[in-house]
C-alpha cells in the first residue's frame, strides 16, 4: 500500500514540485537577491537570507500537510475510493495511514534538501541544535497534519478542501512569515505565531540560536513550552479528526 | 447450499422507507438478479449485504456466516463491485490488481485474471486513460480477485456499448461456470433475462416477486411487461436508463 501511494504520490507532478522542491527553489531564488545575502549589524551579523531559511522549510510542510493530504483523502472519499475498500478485509484506515507515511516522507526528504542546499550554496549555517530542530519539526508537522486532517474529515467535497486548504496555507504561512518577515511584524503577530502551527520560532531557535533572539520578543515562551504547545494542539486536533471522520 | 439468505431487511433514511421487509435465498452456483426501478431499494439492500449499511432490521449470511457477526470472514468470501466507485486516477491496471490481491489471505493469480479480462495489453495503463468498458473490466477483476465464493455485481453494464455489454455477459457466464455464485443488480430486462437462473422483483422497498425468467415470462409476454404488471412502472425505459447511467 505504502509502495503504491509512494508512486501515485510521485505521478502528481505539482505536489512532488510545490510541496518538495519548492520550498528549496523558493530559498535559493531569494538567495539569488544580492541584498538578502549582506549581513547587517541590526541583526547582528546574520543575513536576510539566514533568518528566513525557517520559513522556506515551513512552505513544504504546511503545503503537504494541510493542502496535499486532505485533497487526497477527500478525492478517495468522494470518488468510492474508501468505500470501495471497506468491502475488502483491509479497513479504509489503511489507505489513510499509508496517505500519511508517504505525505510525511516527502516533508523530511524536502526539509533535508533545502537544508543541504541552503548549506551548499548560500552558506546558510547547518542548524546548530539538530535534535531539538527534529523535535519542533515532527511536532510542529504534527499539528499542521492535525489540522489538515479536521479539513479532511468534515469537508465534502475534494474542491472545498482546495480551498479550505489555500486559505490554511495563507493564513498560516502569514504567521510564518512568508509574507512579511517575521523580524518586521509587531510584537503580538510574532507572539501568536509561536502559538500557530508549525511553531516557527521554535524551529528558528533551534536552528539557529541568533536567529532565534531576533525573532524572538520579550513576552515570547520558552522552547520546550512552545513545543508542548505544539505537541498539544497535534494531539487535540487529531482525536477531533478522528471523532469528525466520515469514511462516505 | 445456501450462499446467500437476506431475511426481513430493513432500512431507513430518516422518514424515508427504503427497504420494507425483503427476504429472498440465493443457492450455490446461481446467477440471481435483482430488478427494479430506480429507488426501488435494490442499492440499499446490496450496501447492506456488502456490510456498508447497518440494516435497521433482519438479517443476512454469506454461505451461513452472519454479515455483521462474522464480517471479517465474509469480506474473504464476498467479491463486490459496487456503482460509483472508482480508483485513483494514476493508478495502473497491474498495479491495482496486485494491491487488491494483497487485501486477501487467499486471492486468485491477478496475472490470470488479468488475462481473463482481456486486460493484459492494457496493464501499465493508468486508470484515468482506460475506456468505460476496460473501467468496468477492471472492477469486475477487483471483484474477483479475493478469489470469492459470492460476486456481488452492481448495475454491471450501465454506460456500455452493446459489445461491451455483449462481452461482460458471456463473462459473467464463464465466471458462473467456475463455481461462483453470483448477485446481480440492473434494471436492464434484457440483461436479467439473458443471465439470470432466477430474479427478484423489488418495488418500493419489497420484494414483488421472485421467480425463474420463464415463470416471469409466462405472466406476461415479455418480461417488461411482467414487470410492468408487478410493479406498474416501466424500469426499463430509455428515462430510468439515462438517469442511471
Amino acid at each position: 500500500m505504502i509502495r503504491i501511494e509512494t508512486r501515485l504520490f510521485l505521478r502528481d507532478p505539482a505536489t512532488v514540485v510545490f510541496g518538495v522542491l519548492f520550498p528549496t527553489g523558493l530559498l535559493l531564488g531569494l538567495g539569488a537577491i544580492p541584498a538578502l545575502r549582506e549581513s547587517s549589524p541590526e541583526t547582528g551579523g546574520l543575513r536576510s537570507i539566514d533568518i528566513w531559511a525557517p520559513t522556506a522549510l515551513v512552505f513544504g510542510m504546511v503545503m503537504i500537510a494541510v493542502q496535499h493530504v486532505p485533497a487526497v483523502i477527500t478525492t478517495y472519499r468522494e470518488r468510492g475510493i474508501l468505500r470501495r475498500l471497506s468491502t475488502t478485509p483491509v479497513h479504509p484506515r489503511t489507505v489513510l495511514l499509508a496517505q500519511m507515511i508517504v505525505a510525511f516522507a516527502s516533508v523530511v526528504v524536502s526539509a533535508a534538501l533545502m537544508i543541504f542546499l541552503a548549506w551548499a550554496v548560500l552558506d546558510v549555517a547547518p542548524p546548530e541544535r539538530p535534535l531539538e530542530v527534529v523535535v519542533a519539526f515532527i511536532v510542529g508537522y504534527a499539528a499542521l497534519l492535525g489540522l489538515g486532517m479536521i479539513s479532511a474529515a468534515v469537508v465534502r467535497t475534494s474542491s472545498a478542501a482546495n480551498q479550505i486548504g489555500t486559505l490554511l496555507f495563507v493564513a498560516l504561512m502569514f504567521f510564518g512569515g512568508a509574507f512579511l518577515p517575521r523580524v518586521l511584524m509587531p510584537d503580538v503577530l510574532r507572539e501568536v505565531g509561536e502559538f500557530i502551527p508549525p511553531g516557527l520560532q521554535a524551529l528558528t531557535a533551534a536552528w539557529s540560536a541568533e536567529a532565534g533572539e531576533i525573532t524572538a520578543t520579550a513576552g515570547g515562551q520558552p522552547f520546550w513550552l512552545q513545543i508542548a504547545i505544539m505537541a498539544g494542539i497535534a494531539v487535540i486536533a487529531s482525536a477531533l479528526a478522528a471523532k469528525l471522520f466520515r469514511w462516505e | 447450499m445456501t450462499a446467500l439468505e437476506v431475511r426481513n431487511l430493513h432500512k431507513r433514511y430518516g422518514k424515508h422507507v427504503a427497504v420494507d421487509d425483503v427476504s429472498f435465498t440465493v443457492e450455490e452456483g446461481e446467477i440471481f438478479s435483482i430488478i427494479g426501478s430506480n429507488g426501488a431499494g435494490k442499492t440499499t439492500t446490496v450496501e447492506c449485504i456488502a456490510g456498508l449499511r447497518t440494516p435497521d432490521a433482519g438479517t443476512i449470511s454469506v454461505l451461513g456466516l452472519d454479515v455483521r457477526k462474522h464480517r471479517a470472514q465474509v469480506r474473504e468470501l464476498l467479491g463486490v463491485q459496487l456503482q460509483e466507485s472508482s480508483l485513483p486516477d494514476a493508478i495502473k491496471v497491474a498495479e491495482a490488481l496486485e494491491l487488491y490481491s494483497s487485501f486477501y489471505r487467499d486471492p486468485v493469480d491477478w496475472r490470470e485474471l488479468m488475462e481473463l479480462l482481456g486486460l493484459t495489453g492494457k496493464r501499465n495503463t493508468r486508470y484515468r486513460a482506460l475506456s468505460g468498458g476496460q473501467k468496468q473490466r477492471l472492477s469486475i477483476a477487483l471483484a474477483l480477485v479475493g478469489n470469492p465464493k459470492v460476486v456481488i455485481l452492481d448495475e454491471l453494464t450501465t454506460g456500455l456499448d452493446p459489445q461491451a455489454r455483449r462481452d461482460t455477459w458471456s463473462l459473467i457466464k464463464r465466471v458462473r461456470d467456475t463455481g461462483v455464485t453470483i448477485l446481480l443488480v440492473t434494471h436492464f430486462m434484457d440483461e436479467a433475462e439473458r443471465l439470470s437462473d432466477r430474479i427478484a422483483v423489488i418495488d418500493g422497498g419489497r420484494v414483488a416477486a421472485v421467480d425463474t425468467p420463464a415463470g416471469l415470462i409466462a405472466q406476461a409476454s415479455n418480461l417488461d411487461d411482467a414487470f410492468v404488471a408487478l410493479t406498474g412502472r416501466a424500469a426499463g425505459s430509455s428515462e430510468s436508463r439515462s438517469k442511471e447511467g
